[in-house]
């Protein structure tokens, strides 16, 4: 099954207006730059998509990736755990204004919430949070003498993505440390788009080496020498 | 009384976390909070073997790299470039926060705001204004064998971050076990501020003053001694 897509624009050309997307990476690491961008790329050619719920462990850094989409205005609302870094004024502006939403979620509840939905789990029981505002509203329960806060599974209709290694099948790996969120995602959204620095053939990657297995990703697209979020933010640069 | 200047004489940051280091067992993992904490990292005792985890998917990370030897992809929670050590190890952050919430490290150090005697921590916000952010804090005080916190005694305005009940937001419930603070050791037992340790310079009296909460005494207080050249 080839799941290559021909062009970044190809990649990113049916997600509609409105709908909730997970985007991989943890601050600039593992961030699927190209594959933003070229969504950017969409919205100022069409106007589409606009209304996004996105979902990151972050809010966007500096003036490019998330950034440039909330910037853009193309974001409704964000799901993040950690919205507040040293170079996210293009969400604190929105939030301050009160022109952007935000769920603020601890950051392994996140993770858990999105590897439930991938996993076909729709609510499971965590420690984290019980007895803080965050937990507010939410079902506990006792187990071994211990509290638990009631989680559900968190939902997606796509995802973008940032592998290193990928084949044809969708089989992927990741680089260092950003792996992060993307395998779980990959799992979670109803349709996964990943980028890859390298395509390779079927084959190429050794079936032990692989991390995120080809069933979790519908759309493959090849970017040779992909661009980093965090050299680029450190640079400066507006996209 | 003794002469003890509170704001002088207090330990710094480096010295608490020289302190706290001194605690880290031989084969531990360790969780160490993104800012102060990750300080403790420096004055690991020698002879001991420690496994740092980071939250975004490494495990075994060492040094920071040299200027202008970063690669951006490998980083730490809070967002520094990190080196890794031999036996390093990546995962996604489902696995990341398994090990966290299923017990698996010995010791996560976080910061804090305010600590109560019961071993309440808030940590992650102060009041309503600005952005809020959590990170993996909530997380990370659920879990972790040993939940320790590194802080001054008072706040910068000299009023006690140690106190009967927590009044901002709370980030974990009875979650701390050990305070190391700019003044003292002090455990959390039953519910209670335990003092373990105290500088020599201060008395019991002058420490009690600056803790919003009964100090507890069972058997020996022992001085918290600094080596020179810790600063």
């Amino acid at each position: 099954m080839n799941k290559t897509s021909p062009s970044l624009a190809d990649a990113v050309s049916d997600i509609p207006d409105g709908v909730q997307l997970m985007i991989g990476g943890f601050g600039g690491s593992g961030a699927p730059i190209e594959l933003i961008h070229a969504l950017i790329d969409r919205f100022r050619a069409t106007g589409s998509p606009k209304n996004l719920t996105v979902i990151n462990n972050n809010a966007g850094n500096g003036a490019i990736g998330i950034a440039a989409m909330i910037k853009a205005g193309m974001v409704r609302k964000m799901i993040c755990s950690f919205p507040r870094s040293s170079n996210a004024e293009a969400f604190n502006e929105k939030y301050l204004a009160g022109e952007i939403e935000l769920e603020l979620i601890p950051q392994g509840t996140l993770a858990e919430r999105i590897r439930a939905r991938g996993a076909g789990i729709p609510a499971f029981y965590t420690p984290t949070s019980f007895g803080t505002e965050l937990a507010e509203g939410k079902p506990t329960e006792t187990f071994d003498d211990k509290m638990y806060v009631q989680e559900l599974w968190l939902k997606a209709d796509f995802a973008l993505i940032k592998g290193h290694d990928g084949d044809e099948t969708g089989n992927l790996t990741y680089r260092l440390a950003g792996r992060n969120f993307n395998p779980l995602m990959a799992m979670a959204a109803d349709r996964t788009i990943a980028q890859v620095s390298n395509l390779r053939a079927p084959g190429s990657i050794d079936p032990e080496a692989v991390v995120t297995p080809g069933i979790f990703v519908d759309k493959i697209v090849e970017v040779p020498a992909p661009q980093q979020e965090e050299v680029l933010v450190r640079r400066g640069v507006v996209y | 009384m003794s002469g003890f200047n509170l704001m002088e004489d207090k330990l710094t940051n480096a010295q608490i976390a020289w302190r706290a280091a001194q605690d880290i067992e031989d084969g531990s993992y360790v969780n160490l909070g993104i800012g102060f904490p990750e300080m403790i990292a420096k004055f690991q005792p020698d002879g001991r073997d420690v496994t740092y985890h980071t939250e975004n998917g490494v495990l075994g990370f060492g040094k920071a790299p040299a200027e202008g030897q970063e690669d951006w992809d490998l980083i730490n929670a809070g967002k520094k470039a990190i080196t890794l050590k031999p036996g390093a190890s990546f995962f996604h952050h489902a696995d990341s926060f398994s090990m966290v919430r299923g017990g698996h490290l010995d010791l996560a150090v976080l910061g804090a705001y305010q600590v109560a005697q019961n071993g309440d921590l808030a940590n992650w916000r102060v009041g309503t204004k600005g952005v809020p952010a959590v990170g993996g804090a909530m997380d990370l005080v659920h879990g972790a064998k040993r939940v320790a916190v590194v802080t001054d005694h008072v706040t910068k305005d000299g009023g006690p971050k140690l106190v009967e009940a927590c009044t901002f937001p709370l980030t974990g419930v009875g979650c701390v076990t050990r305070v190391y603070t700019s003044l003292a050791v002090i455990d959390i037992e039953d519910s209670k501020f335990v003092l373990r340790e105290k500088l020599p310079g201060i008395t019991l009296d002058a420490l009690q003053a600056v803790t919003g909460a009964t100090l507890h005494i069972v058997g020996e207080v022992a001085e918290l001694n600094v080596p020179e050249g810790i600063s």
